[in-house]
């Protein structure tokens, strides 16, 4: 696969936006009136109102996880959101078609040129709709699906309400709920059997107005022993009111199919970040979560694999990295429900700052199962003495000849080792950078390489400003 | 031109180390500190390079007239021309050699000029064959899963991509064999220059065999005591610290 994606996640780089004429506003606040107001705009069938309205009933009844999760949700007032913003339904073909001011956002962050250079399509969400999608022919000749959710469900019914909901119920959490009920925008992707997409597919998810609600759905379907691997970036301008991006994501990997899914986090400082992503592996399948936090407020993401046959395989691999007052709170969960099925969880983290870091960890393997293996290993680094993290892992394993492996470090940059560094001349700051990108180094190897180029000279931007 | 200490007091917490210490390193010559540990030979090392754990009471290090202790960042020392070769060398995981040296490198161009990539990997891996340093090390982590000797080596090797003015080598003979300690010492001799100082710390008289130095210091409790040509080192492992004691008692 081509690895190469120049994605900017400069946290300066996403803070601009442009005022912009919405046709469709679902108006502030949730209620069953939202609800018809989007499924009107969306012209959605009758068994996606009524899902959505089943979902909003959920949302309603379930309270929030604050006995086990951070109190700051209580700070996300739904009264005072906007649950839908577009300016049309369907993502344009072509980017001359797309509105003068959304097309300069997305100009801005880059977009258009990055998918002439190396993408294999390229969807890209303003607010609640796509405002472009498209695919390279070839690849579509190849008959592979790649549009939004809503075309998703209106072309393609018979494969997408297949699946729609069925990795990550409705009521699987309060927030999974919630996006059920007002689910826009996000991707429907299908690979065909033994198709293997050379290029990345990729979505961009901007979020440009103020109080505003992103709730993205997507689901992909990897058919027998096709392979696809398809990348995410977010960012927001930054606002003093909260935002919430609240996304559902599905993966279903079919017999020896391959999905690598790798997300690029760099929300603003005032986003709720709370997604639910999950995967189904069938047999010999492999589903392959990167996942990479950068910005938000807070985050609760904890991508999960279901090992449904056999020798299947989940992996999660992820880089948080928390400054002052944010709070990633990320993991993984994995759960073997066939035999000789292996997990592997690599997890990093670093505090800076004020920030913390939480790891959450689920790993489960059920008694009757034999030949299952997981392997779970998370560091955390704390920069200053008031940087927090912590870990929380729960593993059950039953059965007698699975094999289970947890290891965490936390480790601090030493005073000696930044002494040493300065001893050659380095400054202080660049010290620590130095530091941060080797503890995170053989992660940051897997990223896709203008990522990892990225990647660096972000943390190298956060370090300035936590030396004092 | 040199590197001079005067009159030097250091403590780390409220124990005094350096105790008034004199010492004259001119450019282009090679002094040894001999002593026995716990003398304070690694702790004027430190002092020098401006290690956080030690509080300097009173004195002057100047470079070549420059006041050490006006910098007060160690990096900046090191950008003005000093190098310690420490004893024992920090291991920084994940970061490679090749990207440690040249941030160490790119520290010392002015801002805004780019190292060039092709000219500094064709330096280092002249440097790195001239110290029989396998390229393979370019890409693993500083120091980390070293033998003692590669440790030392690797010092030895960023000094001499560093250039610097004056060089401080703390014992950079302990933990190695033979061979590589002909290998290091070549490498320093290799630097020896008109342009350049060096002071050589050490416990032993085997290194001195392979640098030989133009004048041997002998550190007793935080002073230099004595100093005179190579033959002293040969005294002194002949006759041990001891005759140095009783010598200095009775000149006291």
């Amino acid at each position: 696969m081509d690895t190469k994606l120049n994605l900017n996640i400069d946290r300066s780089v996403g803070d601009f936006h442009y005022d912009v004429d919405y046709e469709f506003d679902a108006g502030t606040g949730l209620s069953e009136k939202t609800i018809d107001y989007i499924c009107d705009v969306k012209k959605d069938p009758d068994w996606i109102r009524e899902f959505r309205k089943d979902a909003l009933r959920k949302f309603n009844s379930m309270p929030m996880p604050t006995h086990w999760a951070s109190p700051d949700l209580e700070n996300i007032v739904f009264e005072n959101i906007r649950y839908y913003l577009s300016q049309g339904t369907m993502p344009k073909r072509s980017w001359d078609d797309v509105p003068e001011d959304v097309k300069r956002t997305f100009e801005r962050l880059g977009i258009p040129e990055q998918e002439r250079k190396f993408l294999a399509g390229v969807e890209a969400q303003f607010d609640s709709e796509a405002a472009y999608s498209n695919i390279k022919a070839a690849v579509g000749d190849q008959g592979v699906i790649f549009v939004g959710s809503t075309e998703g469900l209106q072309k393609h019914p018979e494969i997408f309400k297949k699946w729609f909901g069925k990795v990550i119920p409705t009521g699987d959490n309060k927030f999974s709920a919630l996006n059920s009920a007002v689910f826009s925008g996000g991707s429907f992707i299908y690979i065909p059997p033994g198709v293997k997409v050379k290029h990345p597919l990729q979505a961009y998810f901007r979020i440009n107005a103020e109080n505003f609600g992103q709730f993205e759905r997507t689901l992909i379907i990897a058919d027998e022993g096709s392979e696809v691997m398809y990348m995410e970036g977010c960012t927001a301008p930054k606002f003093e009111t909260s935002t919430l991006h609240s996304a559902v994501v599905e993966l279903v990997a079919l017999k020896g199919a391959k999905i690598q899914y790798i997300t690029v986090q760099n929300w603003s400082a005032n986003v709720f970040n709370l997604v639910t992503k999950r995967g189904i592996a069938h047999e010999e399948a492999e589903i392959k979560w990167i996942d990479c936090n950068i910005g938000s407020r807070l985050t609760m993401k904890y991508p999960g694999v279901v090992m449904k046959g056999r020798k299947a395989r989940g992996e999660v691999i992820s880089i948080a990295l928390a400054g002052d007052g944010q709070h990633q709170d990320t993991g993984a969960k994995m759960i073997h429900a066939a035999d000789e099925t292996t997990s592997n969880i690599v997890s990093k983290s670093i505090s800076i700052g004020k920030g913390r870091s939480t790891y959450r960890g689920l790993v489960q393997v059920g008694r009757h199962l034999k030949g299952c293996k997981n392997n779970t290993e998370c560091d955390a680094l704390l920069i200053n003495t008031d940087s927090r993290t912590d870990t929380y892992p729960a593993i059950t394993v039953r059965g007698k000849e699975n094999a289970c492996q947890h290891e965490a470090s936390v480790s601090k940059i030493s005073a000696e080792q930044i002494f040493y560094m300065q001893q050659r001349g380095i400054s202080k700051a660049a010290a620590m950078s130095l530091a941060v990108n080797g503890f995170v180094n053989d992660l940051v190897q897997q990223f896709p390489m203008e990522y990892s180029v990225e990647l660096k000279r972000l943390i190298d931007l956060e370090m300035e400003g936590s030396v004092g | 031109m040199s590197l001079k200490i005067e009159n030097l007091h250091a403590n780390i917490g409220d124990r005094e180390i350096l105790k008034g210490l004199n010492l004259e390193v001119p450019k282009g010559q090679v002094h040894a500190i001999m002593g026995k540990n716990g003398s304070g030979k690694s702790t004027l090392a430190k002092v020098m390079a401006g290690h956080p754990d030690y509080e300097v009471k009173s004195g002057l290090v100047t470079l070549d007239g420059l006041n050490l202790f006006d910098m007060e960042e160690p990096d900046e020392r090191s950008r003005a021309g000093l190098f310690v070769a420490f004893q024992y060398p920090m291991e920084i995981p994940g970061v490679t050699i090749a990207n440690f040296i040249r941030a160490a490198v790119q520290a010392r161009l002015p801002e805004g000029e780019e190292l060039d990539a092709v000219e500094y990997y064709e330096e280092l891996y002249k440097k790195m064959d001239a110290l029989k340093i396998d390229r393979k090390f370019t890409s693993r982590a500083v120091n980390e899963g070293f033998s003692g000797g590669e440790k030392k080596r690797c010092e030895v090797l960023q000094m001499a991509m560093l250039n610097p003015v004056y060089a401080v080598l703390d014992e950079t003979d302990s933990g190695l064999d033979i061979d590589a300690l002909r290998i290091v010492s070549e490498g320093v001799n290799a630097m020896r220059s008109p342009e350049r100082g060096f002071l050589v710390i050490t416990h032993y008289q085997r290194l001195l065999e392979y640098i030989i130095p133009d004048v041997v210091h002998v550190m007793v409790d935080g002073r230099i005591v004595m100093s005179g040509d190579k033959t002293l080192a040969h005294k002194l492992e002949a006759q041990g610290y001891d005759w140095v004691e009783k010598e200095t008692l009775k000149s006291a």
